[in-house]
């Protein structure tokens, strides 16, 4: 059936099976290869992407359940000229070490900052829980995370 | 993995969902898909049909009735746990959708959908059944009230039948105390053993994961209804019960738990 999705500001109208995983949709339909697979059981958070405006894991989402929605990707976070703020904050604290986890971290923290703009450590920690490190990086990512809502100048308390 | 094909229709309203329901077999209701899309792709479950009631406005909501809030069966998790009206007067239930899944799976996952599926092992189910809930249920020909305590009847199975659609839960307002305890032991995890308690004049207590659907501790109930101690009461919690064994505990282990649990929760609550 045919769907029709705003993805990272850019209108698509694309056939799709009814069983098509929206994260299949992603990468496979609209070649948009960022948004990474991890555990395929919406544990992990690798594959979490923005459904207008709110995190969810697109493993666990059919693509005919985002017709008419607006998706962000990590591939919409970043200008031409530079660097979200949050990957920027990524990038600074060392906020990741094989990487294959930061899409999906990096698209959590913007959903979770614009819930929470200025929140503690703890925040943080709780606010990532459905986000799966398996370098356990997790000190350097809540240290990002903390350093990108001061970047977005929520209050860090 | 992904599922086994199958048709998908979006319902545009509930009169449809229903006459889509009643016209085609083995389709199944889709809310937010977070309990029903994992069973489809471990291919536990293929429905022929999916009909979509996810997006269906005419079902989220959360309204003031004077005595109860009545909460719209497509309503998520994530609103439910941020909900000032529930906060102040039902603070039991935002609590407890605030410790579903996590932020993405409350993004999604609905509390109608969680209660039709009716697993013992989720929290909300648990949390209605001490409330006392009621729950509206649509069907092609009436509508019907359930109660929460006549709603559950196997593992996971309800009382709906399959052209019958949950549209409202209705949980009444109560001023006393009330805990949850949620056992697991990694963030995200499903409970291993969860209880939750209201205290209102008389103290109500359900207990998550000890039963193929979520249970009430009656035992418990009856023992502080008679004036026992919370000590003595909370002995009781398994009475009655018949807690699974799987990879994260056995059965065993989990009447333990709930005795431990149970414990804990009315120390909160009364």
């Amino acid at each position: 059936m045919q769907i029709t999705t705003v993805v990272n500001g850019k209108s698509f109208t694309k056939d799709v099976e009814p069983r098509t995983l929206l994260v299949h949709y992603i990468r496979d339909v609209l070649g948009l290869t960022g948004t990474n697979v991890g555990c395929d059981t919406s544990s992990c958070g690798a594959c979490t992407i923005l459904l207008n405006g709110e995190s969810v894991k697109s493993c666990t989402v059919l693509a005919v359940q985002a017709d008419g929605l607006e998706l962000t990707t990590i591939e919409g976070m970043a200008s031409e000229s530079a660097l979200h703020p949050i990957q920027k904050a990524f990038h600074d604290n060392h906020g990741l070490q094989c990487g294959y986890c930061t899409p999906g971290m990096i698209m959590a923290t913007a959903s979770f900052l614009k819930e929470n703009p200025a929140p503690t450590e703890a925040d943080v920690r709780e606010g990532l829980e459905g986000n799966l490190c398996r370098c356990t990086g997790y000190h350097n990512i809540v240290k990002s995370v903390l350093a990108a809502a001061e970047a977005m100048e929520g209050a860090v308390k | 993995m992904f599922p086994a094909s199958f048709d998908y229709a979006k319902a545009r309203s509930v009169a449809e969902a229903i006459s889509i329901l009643s016209s085609v077999e083995d389709a199944k209701l889709l809310a937010g898909g977070h309990s029903l899309l994992p069973l489809m792709k471990l291919r536990l479950a293929s429905p022929s049909m999916l009909v979509d009631i996810g997006s269906l406005a005419e079902l989220s909501y959360i309204e003031d009735k004077g005595d109860y809030v009545a909460i719209g069966s497509m309503t998520r998790h994530h609103d439910i746990s941020s909900s000032r009206v529930l906060k102040s007067e039902i603070p039991l239930l935002p609590y407890v959708a605030s410790q579903v899944g996590d932020p993405q799976v409350r993004h999604r996952g609905t509390i109608g959908g969680s209660i039709s599926h009716g697993d013992g092992a989720s929290d909300l189910p648990a949390a209605v059944l001490a409330l006392d809930a009621k729950f509206v249920v649509a069907g092609p020909k009436r509508e019907r009230i359930v109660p929460a305590t006549e709603f559950f009847v196997g593992f996971l199975e309800t009382v709906l039948s399959p052209d019958e659609l949950l549209t409202e839960i209705r949980v009444p307002k109560f001023s006393g105390g009330w805990s949850f305890q949620k056992f697991n032991r990694r963030a995200q995890d499903w409970a291993i053993v969860g209880v939750a308690a209201v205290n209102d004049g008389g103290t109500r207590v359900s207990l998550v994961n000890m039963g193929p659907t979520p249970m009430r501790a009656r035992a418990v109930e009856e023992a502080l209804a008679d004036g026992a101690s919370i000590e003595t009461a909370s002995s009781k919690a398994s009475e009655g019960m018949d807690p699974p064994t799987d990879l994260n505990a056995s059965s065993q282990y989990r009447r333990h738990l709930a005795e431990v649990l149970v414990k804990r929760a009315l120390t909160e609550a009364v």
